[in-house]
């Protein structure tokens, strides 16, 4: 309760400082919007139909970029989580590869695909599929051992000994890496959304720009955040808490 | 000595003679005559043999002899426990029996045929047990016949049957985490039943559990293997539990693991821990057991200096 009252006061002296601030005129409305201005963008944005067609196509953008990264990340991370000479050579490169910002796939991306949707999706995936891809790998090694030893032992070999026993047992270590990577995922997405006309939000944003509508910028980076808290905290937490609340990991509370 | 009311006098008359000797129902090397409660498919060709197993592991660039030329004969149905300090490897060779390591020398023969990979001929219950906790009760017992491509009607029909027998039909649908540790034993024990080993292999398996909860389950293998008439290899450190459910107790010496001893248990069948009998034959063993403890506190002591 004391952390919500906080909260509600905090964010309550925020918003009146930018109002007070607004309501001043200091700078101009196309540098500095005023809370009503952003409001109104929000309202007539849902209203025209064009932050719900943004939504749906970056949102598809994720899905299909994601997948292929958690496909690809999964392969990846189990292959260099089980060879020592894979985890000698690629597991080294994925590691110096991570502290390469996504976005500076995107030059990279261009030349390849040309200014097309499959560009987005290449930063999208390189964004996401690193941090999957490692923790894969990660939770391969944490997974306790007597569980491929068990499956084993009970007759499962190859993929049915990934299906069933490897991959479930561990679930619970790698969903931390799923939700970093979805995290990756929609910064790069929203990166590569900006350079040209994608239909998505980064070009909502990027329209704002052009027109000088600040209040559209403003409206679309709170749609954005809205979004990444919805997924990362709502989705991934709950699948998290499940996940730890069937394998019998969950923390006494 | 009076003789024990509560006992049968039939089950009495080979050991009655309990001055004579404290290692009063053991014989050295002898196979004995089949007590009240055996299974029926004793048979003299062995169900596995070992045959100078050797391991040896690389610790810090020393090489450390883990087990030393083990040599091994289980009888088809027999109750084979073996006893031995902690170090002296006892988990390595169910290991290797199962399949899941390989030795450095020698070779296991299972019916005849030299083990290579795990089998489900040979169903090992780690001392962890190693629960799926992912699954339920249910879906952990039928995991290997879902390996071994079994229909699902056939899977479901033997899950039934193994949960009754160990007696947990009623918590099929719970997860394992949700079970006390007494039911999580039984659990691991209906899954390894439910693939049908002709060979169970297990690896201390009762020795996080409270007295009570262990008795109890004591009774339960005891008749599960008279009923099924698998060939049992159980490890264990307690001389006592050995001597309660073996036909045979082997003891092992500490690093590097040898057969040091066997004895032939001939008490009746079913026993009880607190059983005169088994407390005495017990303690015969403990004499020799004991020799090797020490050694393995020494070393321990040792290696803490």
């Amino acid at each position: 309760m004391r952390r919500i009252g906080r909260q509600v006061i905090f964010y309550g002296i925020l918003f009146g400082l930018w109002f007070v601030l607004a309501k001043l005129k200091i700078w101009p409305p196309y540098i500095f919007p005023t809370p009503w201005g952003v409001a109104e963008s929000l309202g007539a944005g849902f209203q025209d139909h064009s932050f719900w067609i943004a939504i749906g196509v970056s949102m598809k953008r994720m899905l299909l970029g994601y997948g292929i990264s958690v496909m690809l990340g999964m392969v990846l991370g189990l292959a260099v989580a089980s060879n020592k000479f894979l985890e000698d050579t690629i597991g080294g490169l994925l590691v110096s590869l991570q502290s390469l910002p996504s976005i500076c796939w995107l030059p990279l991306a261009v030349l390849w695909f040309g200014l097309t949707e499959k560009a987005i999706l290449f930063v999208v995936v390189m964004g996401s599929l690193l941090s999957v891809t490692i923790a894969m790998e990660d939770g391969r090694k944490q997974m306790p051992k007597i569980y491929g030893m068990a499956g084993r032992n009970l007759g499962a070999r190859g993929f049915k000994l990934f299906w069933y026993v490897l991959l479930p047992a561990s679930l619970p270590f790698i969903v931390s890496g799923l939700k970093q990577g979805w995290a990756f995922a929609w910064r790069s997405l929203i990166s590569g959304e900006m350079i040209f006309v994608s239909l998505g939000l980064g070009q909502l944003l990027m329209m704002g720009r052009d027109l000088n509508d600040m209040s559209q910028v403003i409206a679309v980076m709170i749609l954005i955040i809205a979004i990444g808290y919805i997924v990362d905290g709502l989705v991934f937490k709950t699948v998290e808490r499940r996940l730890q609340n069937k394998w019998g990991l969950a923390p006494a509370t | 000595m009076t003789p024990n009311p509560l006992k049968k006098p039939a089950s009495q008359s080979a050991f009655s003679d309990h001055r004579s000797t404290a290692r009063a129902g053991m014989v050295f090397w002898k196979t004995g005559a089949a007590p009240a409660l055996v299974p029926l498919r004793i048979s003299e060709k062995p169900k596995v043999a070992l045959q100078g197993i050797s391991v040896t592991y690389g610790v810090n660039g020393s090489r450390l002899l883990a087990l030393d030329n083990i040599e091994l004969k289980v009888r088809a149905g027999e109750f084979l426990c073996i006893v031995g300090p902690s170090g002296c490897g006892k988990s390595t060779l169910l290991h290797l029996i199962a399949g899941l390591q390989k030795p450095t020398s020698g070779q296991i023969l299972v019916d005849g045929q030299g083990v290579e990979a795990p089998g489900t001929d040979r169903i090992l219950i780690f001392q962890e047990l190693g629960l799926f906790p992912w699954l339920t009760v249910a879906e952990n017992v039928e995991f290997g016949m879902k390996m071994k491509n079994i229909s699902k009607a056939e899977r479901e029909e033997k899950t039934h049957h193994y949960l009754r027998l160990v007696h947990l039909a009623q918590f099929k649908d719970s997860y394992t985490h949700q079970l006390s540790g007494g039911m999580r034993q039984r659990v691991a024990l209906a899954r390894a039943l439910a693939t049908e080993p002709d060979v169970l292999l297990m690896d201390e398996p009762f020795a996080a559990l409270d007295a009570q909860t262990r008795d109890l389950l004591h009774d339960e293998l005891e008749r599960i293997w008279a009923e099924t008439g698998r060939t049992i290899i159980f490890v264990t450190h307690n001389v006592r539990e050995a001597v309660r459910l073996g036909d045979r107790v082997v003891l092992l010496t500490f690093r590097p693991g040898r057969v040091k001893r066997e004895f032939e248990v001939e008490l009746p069948r079913p026993r009880h821990l607190e059983e005169v009998d088994v407390a005495r034959t017990a303690r015969a063993i403990l004499e020799d057991l004991r020799e090797e403890i020490n050694k393995s506190l020494e070393a321990e002591y040792e290696a803490h200096r």
